[in-house]
């Protein structure tokens, strides 16, 4: 499989020049490229506002900002990160590698896809501009509970709801270009037990968040009647239930978690394999962990409300149901393990990243299995344990994903092998960061210091001084990545067509030339 | 090859340093979660403590095999790759034991949650009430109640002075409860969702507007227990904490009898005839401590958010609206309904208070509003 597929040139069909070529684009890899582009530009303006969180902490006593606009730099933190950062980075990486990894010359609806990106610059330059309105931007928090998120919220939130629908419309159309893309496009002989991880790990996804956005679109318009035309969905006053907006959000955010970690889990497979030299380990387990867990993730969301005042049998429910999850992603993690037993490893910069993702998404696993423990939460709920959970699962583990996807395809996307000199000190510097950062976390939190507060009692200071360099260090960090990331589109050793030892049989993107043709796979390749 | 080494010394050290800052967490006990005084607390701690270990081991057995294979299959050792993929055994027996494991967890998490879970009556009934940013305890055998707010100075927190051993962990006036009997809370919130947290008692409930959530104790020894608001409620939602004192039951009595005579005294004060230096007295302090925190003491607020009070018409001009704003609060605003919280004195104290101070006096019409006043706008509502 290490033919060249040659490169038609119909004359308009390459890229258009100059600026038209973005705006206009329906090529999936420009829209790859605008897509992973978009999401690290907000990488760095989620992580100024977390600089600015964390300097504030760095001592007990309020020094650097006021509690109104630290409540602002949470909030808006968490919503970037979630939907300007993870989000759009894994639908960079689909747009680039699903038409190359199933044999396909673009995605399906390439016009779509044109629309489904421009969405999300709009709807964060809504968001964004809301900071420097007079009122100030949403101060509610990522999870924007009602009645705070309505009969108490700064005007300025139907700015908020308006640019969460956006971003909804975005996703759902890009969802459904992924999945008509898989179902319709994938190469003769490639069937469904056949498609790459990768591929696989985003059709879930996709279903995922069809099913799920439309839930969000709907809390944030019952805030939206609540607010402006009377309605009274979660004002107790008028015969509402605050409660219910938790659990109409947390229908929505729990499997949405999951949509923010099932992509990491695909590319992290096709690392792992790779510089194993070693075919994953239970293809098909891996497979079924991954539908398992995403129907699961449909029936857990209540163990976000654990405190809130359920019954007793509704606490129980919960809980069961949230341990069973552990029982897909220990499956998932054992497979990773067994995939690197008895290969043949090296260690370049996407393998450490993945390696390191193996490491410490199972540590948040763990605090996670914990945080299920009904009890026990009663006394981590809403305390930095929870954050320390959930960055562990989202930082070293998507982030640490999309890390390791950039790396791994970045030779194939410029031709030009990254510095690998420069690749391991990043890993090293963001591996150490990361556990500074957030390790103590987990014991600031059973220590008793609750999440979102601006100051905090004394003897959580030499803890969080440690964290906030941690922070600090972290971020520092990203800019040596940026740096990696240009120079590799600049220069660098050519790659060959199949960029990694032996990776020419693991995958029909490793056939194409580096970098690919315009219109990846013009003539179908065959499967076997 | 010396690469690999270094990088495995690496491993070794950094999964040693894991340890080693979860040992001292665990050592200094200020690190791990608090053992509690109570029987649900201390089970609650065992659980976490057992689910905790549980997790180490199975952390150590896969990290170890892991690490140990990065070692072992390294290429640049030359080790040639396997080429098996799958095991359906293997497969089948870890998804086996992983659920074997998960039901030890089980049991005893559903045990503890059945005694933790329990809303019977208690000997005594305190209705907890969250407010935007302070809480409010009603006693309700005895009917009395008060609000207990931050007493850390602002000073502290903008650290224009050293900050005190309780920082932000300390209130003007605690709740008292007596030991060694069984305390129901009924908890409520009166604006946002806030949540009432006290570590030692394991107790951490939702306030929520609206709706009763319960939850218990029964504290076996006397003591100071401190906690926290646990839910976003806005901007002083880390300046609201909770402090309870365990007191034995002769203390609780006596502390009861006098907030009980205080209520009788505050009765008396409402038809007793008020002079203007009484009431700016009394007005000044009760605007320090529910008050300044957001319109501040200087009373130029902080606007947008918080309005300015010198200056204002309401303040100058119109003192019917300044009687009803009181009274009835700012629908969406964090401006309360403070005519059923305080008495008809506090009330009518404060607003005279702020008709007088600052600038106001000079420049407004300087009325004077007296318990009276706000009694007849009370009758006046009800009819
Ligand atoms: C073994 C798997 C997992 C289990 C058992 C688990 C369990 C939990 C539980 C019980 C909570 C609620 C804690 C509380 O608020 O008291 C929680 C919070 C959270 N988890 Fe997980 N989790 C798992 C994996 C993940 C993954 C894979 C992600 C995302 C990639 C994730 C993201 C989050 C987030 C974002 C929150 C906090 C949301 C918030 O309140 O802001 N978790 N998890
Ligand atoms: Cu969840």
């Amino acid at each position: 499989m290490s033919t060249i597929v040659e490169t038609h040139d119909h004359g308009h069909h390459g890229p258009a020049k100059g600026l038209t070529r973005w705006l206009f684009t329906t090529n999936h890899k420009d829209i790859g490229t605008l897509y992973l582009w978009f999401s690290f530009i907000m990488l760095f303006i989620g992580g100024g506002m977390a600089m600015v969180i964390r300097a504030e902490l760095f001592q007990p006593g309020l020094q650097i900002v006021q509690p109104e606009f630290f409540n602002q730099m949470t909030t808006n933190h968490g919503l970037i990160m979630v939907f300007g950062v993870i989000m759009p980075a894994f639908v960079g990486l689909a747009n680039w590698m699903l038409p190359m990894q199933i044999g396909a010359p673009d995605m399906a609806l390439p016009r779509l896809n044109n629309l489904s990106f421009w969405l999300l610059p709009m709807a964060f330059g809504i968001l964004i501009s809301t900071l420097f309105m007079p009122e100030g931007g949403p101060n509610f928090g990522w999870t924007f509970y009602a009645p705070l998120s309505t009969t108490y919220a700064p005007s300025t939130v139907n700015f908020f709801i308006f640019s969460v629908h956006i971003m909804g419309v975005s996703s759902i159309l890009g969802s459904i270009n992924i999945i008509t893309t898989i179902f319709n496009m994938r190469a003769p002989g490639m069937t469904l037990m056949k498609m790459p991880l990768f591929v696989w790990s985003w059709l879930i996804t996709a279903y995922l968040l069809i099913a799920v956005m439309p839930v969000l679109a709907g809390v944030v318009t019952m805030m939206l009647m609540d607010i402006n035309f009377g309605t009274s969905f979660f004002n107790a006053a008028g015969g509402g239930d605050p409660v219910l907006f938790q659990h109409v959000f947390w229908f929505f955010g729990h499997p949405e978690v999951y949509i923010m970690i099932l992509p990491a889990f695909g590319i992290v497979s096709h690392i792992i394999e790779t510089f194993s030299r070693k075919p994953i380990f239970g293809y098909s387990s891996m497979v079924y962990a991954m539908a398992s867990i995403a129907i699961l993730s449909f029936v857990v969301w209540a163990h976000h409300m654990f405190t809130v005042g359920m019954p007793l049998a509704g606490q129980l429910f919960f809980m069961y149901s949230t341990m069973l999850i552990a029982i897909p992603t220990g499956v998932k993690v054992f497979n990773w393990v067994a995939t690197m037993f008895k290969g043949s490893i090296s260690f370049e910069t996407p393998m450490l990243f993945s390696i390191a993702f193996v490491a410490l998404f199972t540590i948040g696993g763990f605090s996670g299995l914990m945080l299920a423990i009904v009890p026990a939460d009663f006394q981590y709920h809403d305390t930095y344990f929870v954050v320390a959970h959930f960055h562990y699962v989202l930082v070293p583990g998507a982030l640490f994903g999309i890390i390791a996807g950039a790396y791994y395809w970045l030779p194939k996307w410029t031709g030009n092998m990254y510095d690998e000199f420069l690749g391991k000190l990043h890993f090293w510097l963001t591996f150490i960061s990361v556990n500074v950062t957030f390790f103590p976390m987990h014991f600031v939190g059973l220590a008793g210091m609750p999440r979102r507060y601006p100051d905090y009692a004394l003897q959580f200071a030499d803890f969080n001084a440690l964290i906030s360099v941690g922070a600090f260090m972290f971020g520092l960090t990203q800019l040596l990545f940026l740096f990696i990331v240009i120079k590799s589109i600049r220069t660098g050793k050519k790659a060959k067509p199949e960029v990694w030892e032996g990776a020419g049989d693991l995958g029909l993107e490793w056939t194409l030339s580096s970098p690919p043709p315009y219109h990846s796979f013009t003539v179908q390749p065959q499967v076997k | 090859m010396t690469y690999l080494r270094k990088f495995l010394n690496k491993a070794l050290l950094i999964s040693s340093s894991f340890v080693a800052v979860t040992l001292y967490a665990n050592e200094k006990t200020d690190y791990n979660m608090p053992v509690g005084v109570t029987e649900v607390s201390t089970k609650i701690f065992d659980l976490h403590m057992l689910i905790f270990w549980i997790c180490v081991v199975i952390g150590i057995i896969v990290f170890s095999i892991m690490f140990w294979s990065l070692w072992k299959y390294r290429k640049s050792k030359g080790a040639v790759a396997a080429d098996f993929d799958d095991n359906f055994w293997l497969e089948v027996g870890w998804t086996v034991a992983a659920t074997l494991v998960l039901v030890y967890m089980a049991v005893p998490s559903t045990q503890v949650m059945v005694e933790a879970y329990d809303d019977a009556e208690g000997e005594i009934n305190i209705l907890v009430t969250g407010h935007q940013w302070k809480w409010h305890y009603q006693y309700l055998e005895d009917d009395v109640g008060f609000f207990s707010n931050l007493s850390t100075s602002q000073e502290q927190i903008d650290g224009d002075m050293p900050k005190g051993e309780f920082y932000l962990r300390e209130v003007d006036e605690p709740l008292v409860i007596p030991i060694n009997t069984r305390v129901r809370f009924l908890i409520t919130g009166n604006d946002v969702i806030h949540s009432w947290w006290v570590p030692d008692f394991a107790v951490k409930q939702d306030a929520v507007p609206g709706f009763i959530n319960t939850a218990w104790t029964n504290v076996p020894e006397p003591g100071i227990f401190r906690g926290a608001c646990t839910e976003l409620c806005g901007i002083k939602h880390a300046f609201m904490p909770v402090v309870v004192r365990a007191v034995e039951q002769e203390e609780f009595d006596a502390f009861i009898a006098e907030k009980v005579a205080l209520v009788e005294a505050e009765r008396m004060l409402t038809s007793k005839v008020w002079t203007k230096e009484e009431l700016m007295e009394r007005g000044e302090s009760f605007y320090a401590t529910n008050c300044s925190a957001c319109h501040q003491a200087n009373g130029k607020g902080i606007p947008p958010v918080f309005p300015a009070l010198e200056g204002s018409q309401i303040a100058l001009n119109d003192t019917d609206r300044h009687i009803e704003i009181l009274m009835e609060g700012v629908q969406g605003s964090a401006m309360a309904a403070f005519g059923n919280m305080y008495s008809e004195v506090d009330i009518a104290s404060v607003i005279t208070y702020t008709r007088q101070a600052w600038s106001n006096g000079e420049n407004g019409d300087g009325v004077i509003v007296t318990p009276k006043d706000i009694v007849d706008y009370k009758n006046k509502i009800d009819l």
